[in-house]
């Protein structure tokens, strides 16, 4: 019905509105195409995630989460290590970039203006944009070659430069979302720039600056090049961070690439894993910016 | 009297922001803490430039355009890997942008709400997935399909050109290409999203009281005003496939060669620092990576200053990634 | 206290000119507020009240390159001298500002004693939060969820939580900005009625850019006017009985004429 009236309307138009049936076939194949680049992005995610998971289940299993790599032949092993070595590189790197990631978008909010702020805005933005594997770089030749030891505390450094950026820039934007009339406030009350900051303005910001910082951690958790000289890999249990240490991203890495098909099993299981633990940390990243912004609203 | 004097530079009272002795050591702190974060930053440059130094010195700027790599020989030239990761960052980042863009404007413009929140979310998902993941998704069925499928049938077709002629191993430059793009175009998409939603309504409303259908507003009106930012975006997104390491490493090949085929084996500035660097026997030898470093690191700045400007321009600083 | 100033005047203003950056938003004010009377800062948009009133407590100089010259005295003392702490200036002059501020993480009870009342037992802070709440108008409304967020409380009843913040510190003079801009006419009425009641035991300043307003709670008025350069200036102080009966000056009487601003 639609097309047959649209077609006399066609006919019956002036000269200089006519193509208007070919221009709505092209902006409908235009559409398509959009539709079908959105949908190849997303379902590429899903290609990927399905394939590690059929091949990861299979490798998941008590004896894999909590065992140390076998040699080669002997059957079994897992990557109980790698998770621990995770935890503590993670939880170090963490401990360090919190209080300077902190202390410097507390800077920035405060004393924002002017060409000292300005130029650490910048060098942070640099900072997020340099390779991972420059970074690990860095910390070799700061914490490794000197002391002719690879360890776990050199990678853990190499991590907190890697959060940095992140952290500053976003500390920075939720201390200046949170309302200059309640720093006021604050002030007025006589409380000193400290209290107003620690007791008030911190609190308040709290929600944006722990997306930050799960956000942050989702981005080490998935990285593996600055390991590679750095926390070097261990077949051991070993906790303290001044070895040399395991790392499940490092793990599946040396794993993948291995000639060994029990090996490649074990790379599917610790992607699985990896990616298990990246989207939880996405996810309550954010539902975290979710209360924030309900957070400000109200 | 501090008053102003008639006609003369006002006397201002002094202004004391932190005077109490837990300000003033708030203050010192908070300062302490940003030092501590620009000496980092420095300290990373210095460091790389340290480090490369006995390369530099030994090989001058001819390290650029020298295209052996023989550790053994002691011979070290750049050029294979400049060449590798220039053109699998170029493969990526065409076929991203294509994807990329076309997608944020679907998601911006034309998605239907119920459609276009799950369809950001998944696309962002994808930007979270670690780089090794991404590798090994690569090696173990992306390489393969190219060998058996992807490059048989653009040999067919394109088989004339040396871009798509000799064998196809699988892993390769067209491998690490398709890799690259797979994660780069998150970036893409996010950011651009974010810019072509940022365009004002009534610019799009007067397109479309012109008679022009939606697909030819988003065409001619809306993508032409974003386009800044979404240039931006794509060069963000470059920047990121430039310095990408592990998944590369595991698809390219790894072999210092420049090769006119897509098909062939290669490698990049960071595949060859993430391969080699633990291997690495000579001083020479990891002071030459370590050089490899430090141009991978002036690209990004590069990059990253320039992406960033034009980010800026269109959609102000608030924005972190 | 050594009494230089008249003892009718607690705070005054010597001369005062407030900038920001290079731009003087203020131009040479002196001004008397006296002691436990309501006095009402008037004048159009941009002439400078907001400005002028926030110098009194040193919290003009919170913003980015916001600077003063001149003086400003407290019972005869400068609170710009080099020795006086801004925090303790703050803490003797309490300040409501235009939109209600309440701390949003804190409750509403320690919103209440953010002021930090150190050193008293539960029972002492409670009895400090209750006669504050009461002054304020606002204790029979909250006292049965002291402990829940201020932001489910409405517009006028956060408002009154900001001005029984203010007055727990037991401040001499409380500075209001436009407390009624963001309410309707019944909590306007409330925190009117509140404005009188408390002159009884502080002095008040209050900016307002209504003049109704400044007729019904005032006792003294000041006019503001910004000149051709844009530097906000004091016109004319005055009973605010004698300044909307007989102003002296033309431009106050075109102003509460109506027949500008």
């Amino acid at each position: 019905m639609a097309s047959s009236v649209s077609a006399i309307a066609e006919r019956d138009l002036p000269a200089r509105y006519k193509g208007l049936g070919r221009r709505r076939f092209n902006s409908f194949l235009g559409t398509g195409l959009a539709l079908f680049c959105a949908l190849v992005a997303a379902a590429s995610l899903l290609a990927i995630l399905g394939y590690v998971v059929r091949q990861g289940v299979g490798a998941i299993n008590w004896e894999f989460l909590t065992d140390v790599p076998h040699p080669i032949g002997v059957p079994g092993g897992g990557v109980g290590n790698g998770i621990v070595g995770s935890l503590i590189i993670i939880g170090i790197a963490t401990l360090m970039a919190l209080p300077v990631g902190l202390l410097t978008g507390i800077y920035l909010a405060l004393f924002g203006r002017g060409v000292l702020p300005e130029s650490l805005r910048f060098l942070s933005d640099v900072l997020s944009g340099v390779p991972s594997i420059a970074i690990g770089l860095f910390a070799y030749a700061l914490l490794v070659a000197p002391f002719k030891h690879f360890s776990a505390f050199s990678a853990s450094f190499a991590f907190m430069m890697l959060m940095l950026p992140l952290l500053v820039r976003t500390s920075e934007q939720a201390i200046r979302t949170v309302p200059q009339t309640v720093r006021e406030g604050a002030l007025a009350l006589g409380m000193s720039n400290f209290r107003a900051t620690i007791q008030i303005v911190l609190p308040t910001a709290l929600p944006a600056i722990v997306t930050a910082l799960l956000l942050a951690i989702a981005r080490v958790t998935g990285e593996t090049a600055p390991l590679l000289f750095t926390a070097f890999g261990s077949q051991f249990w070993e906790t303290n961070p001044g070895n040399p240490m395991a790392e499940l991203s490092l793990q599946v890495f040396t794993y993948a690439i291995s000639p060994y098909p029990s090996w490649q099993a074990q790379a599917w299981g610790g992607a699985l894993l990896l990616i298990v633990a990246v989207f939880v940390l996405s996810l309550g990243a954010r539902l975290m910016l979710a209360r924030a912004m309900r957070g400000l609203s109200e | 009297m501090e008053n102003a004097q008639p006609g003369g530079a006002p006397q201002f009272r002094r202004v004391a922001r932190f005077v109490s002795p837990t300000d003033r050591g708030f203050a010192a702190i908070v300062y302490a803490g940003s030092a501590l974060f620009a000496l980092l930053i420095l300290g990373l440059f210095i460091e790389l430039l340290l480090g490369s130094w006995p390369s530099i010195a030994k090989f001058g700027p001819a390290f650029i355009w020298h295209s052996a790599w023989n550790p053994i020989a002691n011979q070290f030239g750049a050029l294979p890997m400049i060449y590798g990761t220039v053109v699998t960052s170029l493969i990526a980042i065409i076929l991203a942008a294509f994807i990329g863009i076309l997608a944020a404007v679907y998601l911006a413009d034309f998605a239907p709400r119920w459609l276009a929140a799950p369809l950001s979310f998944l696309i962002e998902l994808l930007a979270a997935v670690p780089s090794v993941v991404y590798g090994l998704w690569g090696l173990f069925v992306l390489a393969p399909f190219v060998r058996t499928s992807i490059g048989p049938a653009l040999q067919s077709v394109l088989g004339w050109t040396p871009l798509f002629s000799g064998p196809i191993y699988g892993v390769g430059l067209l491998t690490g290409g398709l890799i690259l793009a797979l994660m780069i175009v998150p970036t893409v998409t996010a950011i651009s999203r974010d810019v072509v939603a940022a365009i004002p309504r009534d610019l799009r409303e007067a397109s479309m009281a012109l008679g022009s259908t939606k697909w030819e507003t988003a065409m001619r009106v809306v993508l032409p005003a974003a386009r800044v930012g979404v240039f931006g975006a794509c060069v963000l997104a470059l920047g990121r496939a430039l310095g990408e390491t592990i998944a590369v490493t595991m698809v390219i090949g790894n072999r210092p060669e420049i090769s006119a085929s897509l098909f062939a084996p290669s490698y990049t500035l960071a595949s060859v620092i993430a391969n080699e660097f633990t291997e690495a026997t000579t001083d020479i030898y990891i002071s030459a990576l370590i050089q490899l470093g430090l141009i991978l690191f002036f690209v990004s700045v590069v990059v990253n200053a320039l992406a960033r400007v034009m980010i800026w321009s269109v959609r102000g600083s608030e924005r972190t990634l | 206290m050594t009494a230089v100033a008249a003892p009718a005047e607690i705070l005054a203003t010597d001369d005062l000119s407030a900038y920001y950056g290079e731009h003087k938003a203020v131009g040479d004010v002196s001004i008397q507020f006296r002691r436990k009377a309501v006095t009402a800062l008037i004048g159009p948009s941009g002439c400078g009240k907001t400005t002028l009133l926030r110098c009194l407590n040193r919290i003009h100089e919170v913003l980015f390159d916001a600077r003063v010259t001149g003086r400003v005295l407290l019972d005869g003392h400068d609170i710009y001298a080099t020795d006086m702490d801004p925090m303790r200036v703050r803490r003797r002059i309490g300040m409501v500002f235009q939109r209600p501020n309440p701390f949003p993480t804190l409750s509403i009870l320690d919103n209440v004693l953010a002021c930090g009342r150190h050193g008293l037992t539960r029972e002492q802070k409670l009895q400090v939060a209750e006669r504050a709440l009461r002054a304020a108008a606002l204790w029979d409304e909250v006292k049965d969820k002291l402990k829940t967020s201020p932001l489910r409380l409405s517009g006028g009843q956060q408002q009154r939580l900001c001005i029984a913040r203010a007055i727990a510190a037991e401040p001499e003079v409380l500075l209001m900005d436009e407390p009624t801009a963001s309410l309707d006419p019944i909590a306007t009425a409330v925190i009117e009625e509140l404005m009188c009641s408390l002159a009884k035991e502080f002095t008040i300043v209050a900016v307002t850019h209504n003049m109704q307003q400044a007729a019904r709670v005032s006792d003294v008025t000041a006019f503001m006017l910004a000149d051709e350069t844009r530097i906000g200036r004091l016109i004319e102080v005055d009973d605010t009985s004698k300044l909307f009966t007989k102003p002296r000056d033309p431009r106050t009487e075109d102003y509460i004429t109506g027949r500008f601003g």
